[in-house]
């Protein structure tokens, strides 16, 4: 295993990036982090700078004027770069998935590493996920 | 004091199209486009008014324009109607005499393609730049032939 | 003094969504400002008009995940008006709980965030703290921290147990000294006076101009608030006060939302203690041609739907204006004349939405200058942190 991902494993650094969600996902996020859940146990922080950023959490059906900055974001981001895909519309488009406005899922625009169901996903649903997440990489 | 209803009556009787109180608080008036922006003057700075928002409904006869402005002292809402026709939907902007119709009047041009003549700043405000020019996602499909 | 441009946003770390805001500054004085919207544009209005009536409220919910009691509120009002469906008593009490829980839990979500942009990272976390309990009680009653599902045309779908009222009482009697605590630590700390006292003033003038509503409009002293202009649910049966402040700056917001937490705690008693028994949910038949406004005050405002019906099952037009859309433009007013590190908190403190605002997305211009978002916060938290070394405390 690469040194970067052994190193990212022990503590993954996020930025999180909505895409046109409801906010309900994004809160839910943020709500990791206060002292009920406290995903920072994990060594998990929330980084204010894609350039700093381990892992991309993107929200949201992705609307098109979010697609282009999705991906100049992923392209901008060191390697290597581990996305998630937080919330039903991330994954499908849910319930927004025929709007006119629409260019998703995640999935089509950038590679997806794990996807966090969920409408909006529990906090502990994103706990679960980001720990699965990091025994993944180390296997 | 007077209802302002009733003092709203008063003055436009004239050009008023059709009056239509459903109920105590919901108020439903008709004009021609050409009035419009009299009468949002007279209900905003005289009779202060709050304006709300507007709406643009695609109907078979045309693109339906309302305006819903708030009495909140009164608990009612008044609706002003306008019809502009289909082919080339133009009417007066009345962003210039209430700021708060700025975003909604730019909202729907992009919308429903309504134009509104005089809006201090057009332009796109919710779809991407390259959006295509002429399609409007809010028109309705269901009254093609 | 050369005009520089800052861009902030659109992906701005801590605010939920995305927004872009071009200050123009002369040093370091704020001379305009544009905001620009559209990321979060999904076409909520569009998609409304092929779902049928009982579908639409689980779209309109997910129009703002902080306000999803008071979008699909707004909706089922404004069907019930086409129709002309009289609600169960019952229904109308458990409405008007579910409303006020939400205000709670938002105005703490807000307290927090205020917070954290004014460099006070354990208000964040205190605040959002607090905040748990309520979202778990939510959770008990609703089946969802968020996203409930509750409301539908003619009711609600789901009803109360005993336990729930015994455990809704138990959670604001744990909640009332915690707000007392939040509240005492805003409204005495020297620090937090100097910093946000007469910043970012928004004339009752401007305020009427830009059709600004709920707590933005309150806090400049104007009296709106639908819950008392144009009572629906319960709120006609219960006794509250509007909570108004003349100020109109930044510290007047804060107080509003923060006293408005009590007036909730107060509704929520009086309608737990008068609870009716009965029906939840009354008999819908079709829904006739007509249309219908419904108007509900979410924790950011006045929040109106118009739905139009043409006897068929689906809407035909389905306009939704949420709060933020007309609030968001006073900064406009507000931010134009104040220092760069005070720009943040005054965008902040109308606790903008962008999700309603567009219904569906927000924007972005990078290249220019180099101060980031999360600069400008950090030069709002080392504006305050300079303020307590200066021997305010
Ligand atoms: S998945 Fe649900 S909660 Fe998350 S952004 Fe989409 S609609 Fe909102």
């Amino acid at each position: 295993m690469s040194i970067t991902l052994k190193a990212l494993q022990k503590s993954p650094w996020v930025f999180h990036l909505n895409t046109g969600a409801c906010n309900n996902c994004d809160i839910e996020i943020l709500n990791c982090l206060t002292p009920k859940f406290d995903l920072e146990r994990f060594g998990v922080k929330l980084v204010g700078s894609i350039r700093h950023a381990d892992c991309l959490l993107v929200t949201g059906p992705v609307t098109r004027k979010a697609a282009p900055r999705l991906k100049t974001l992923y392209e901008q981001a060191p390697r290597p770069c581990l996305v998630v895909a937080c919330g039903t519309c991330a994954i499908s488009g849910g319930i927004f998935k025929d709007g006119y406005n629409i260019c998703g899922p995640v999935d089509k625009i950038v590679p997806v590493d794990a996807y966090i169901p969920g409408c909006p996903p529990k906090p502990e649903a994103y706990i679960l996920g980001i720990v699965k997440l990091l025994e993944k990489l180390g296997q | 004091m007077l209802d302002p209803i009733t003092r709203f009556r008063e003055r436009f009787w004239k050009t008023m199209v059709k009056f239509d109180q459903r109920s105590a608080k919901r108020i439903y008036i008709e004009f021609r486009p050409i009035d419009v922006p009299e009468a949002v003057r007279y209900l905003t700075s005289t009779l202060r008014a709050r304006f709300v928002i507007m709406s643009g409904v695609d109907i078979p006869e045309g693109i339906e324009l309302l305006y819903h402005l708030s009495f909140d002292g009164f608990g009612k809402i008044v609706t002003l109607r306008t019809r502009v026709n289909k082919d080339s939907p133009q009417i007066e902007s009345i962003a210039p005499i209430i700021e708060a119709a700025s975003w909604i009047e730019r909202e729907i041009a992009e919308l429903l393609g309504v134009e509104f003549i005089g809006h201090p700043h057009p332009g796109r405000l919710l779809l991407a730049e390259d959006w295509l020019e002429g399609c409007y996602p809010l028109r309705s499909e269901r009254h093609k032939p | 003094m050369a005009k520089t441009i800052i861009p902030i946003g659109p992906y701005h770390p801590l605010q939920e969504e995305a927004e872009f805001f071009q200050l123009h500054v002369e040093g370091e004085k704020v001379v305009g400002i544009d905001v620009s919207i559209g990321y979060n544009h999904r076409g909520i209005e569009k998609i409304s008009e092929s779902l049928t009536f009982d579908q639409v409220p689980y779209l309109v919910e997910r129009v703002c995940g902080i306000c999803s009691t008071s979008h699909p509120l707004a909706y089922v009002q404004a069907v019930e008006e086409i129709g002309g469906i009289q609600v169960p008593e019952r229904a109308l009490y458990l409405r008007t709980i579910i409303a006020e829980m939400e205000r709670l839990h938002s105005h703490l979500l807000w307290a927090g965030l205020a917070g954290h942009f004014l460099g006070y990272n354990t208000v964040w976390m205190w605040a959002w703290k607090y905040r748990e309990p309520v979202l778990d009680v939510l959770e008990a009653v609703t089946g969802n921290r968020q996203n409930y599902a509750f409301m539908k045309v003619g009711g609600i779908r789901r009803d109360f147990e005993k336990e729930d009222i015994f455990r809704i009482d138990q959670i604001l009697d744990e909640l009332k000294p915690k707000i007392d605590l939040l509240t005492g630590a805003v409204m005495d700390d020297p620090v937090l006076h100097a910093r946000v006292k007469g910043v970012g003033i928004l004339k009752p003038e401007d305020a009427y101009s830009f059709g600004a509503v709920g707590p933005t409009a309150r806090a400049s002293g104007i009296k709106i608030d639908v819950r008392r202009d144009e009572p629906y649910a319960a709120y006609d049966r219960v006794e509250w006060d509007v909570i108004t402040d003349p100020a109109g700056d930044v510290f007047a917001r804060v107080k509003v939302r923060l006293l408005e937490l009590y007036e909730s705690v107060k509704i929520i008693r009086q309608c737990l203690r008068d609870l009716p028994g009965g029906e939840i949910s009354a008999r819908v038949k079709e829904i006739p041609p007509g249309e219908g406004i419904g108007r509900v005050e979410a924790p950011r405002g006045e929040c109106f739907h118009y739905v139009c019906s043409d006897g068929t099952n689906r809407p035909v037009r389905h306009k939704i204006r949420a709060p933020s859309y007309v609030n968001v433009p006073t900064c406009q007013v507000t931010v134009p004349g104040e220092t760069i590190s005070d720009a943040t908190i005054i965008l902040a403190s109308v606790d903008p939405c962008y999700s309603c605002t567009e219904r569906m997305q927000v924007v972005d211009k990078e290249k220019g200058t180099t101060l980031s978002g999360k600069d400008l916060v950090r030069l709002s938290q080392e504006k305050t942190a300079l303020l307590i070394k200066g021997g305010h405390r």
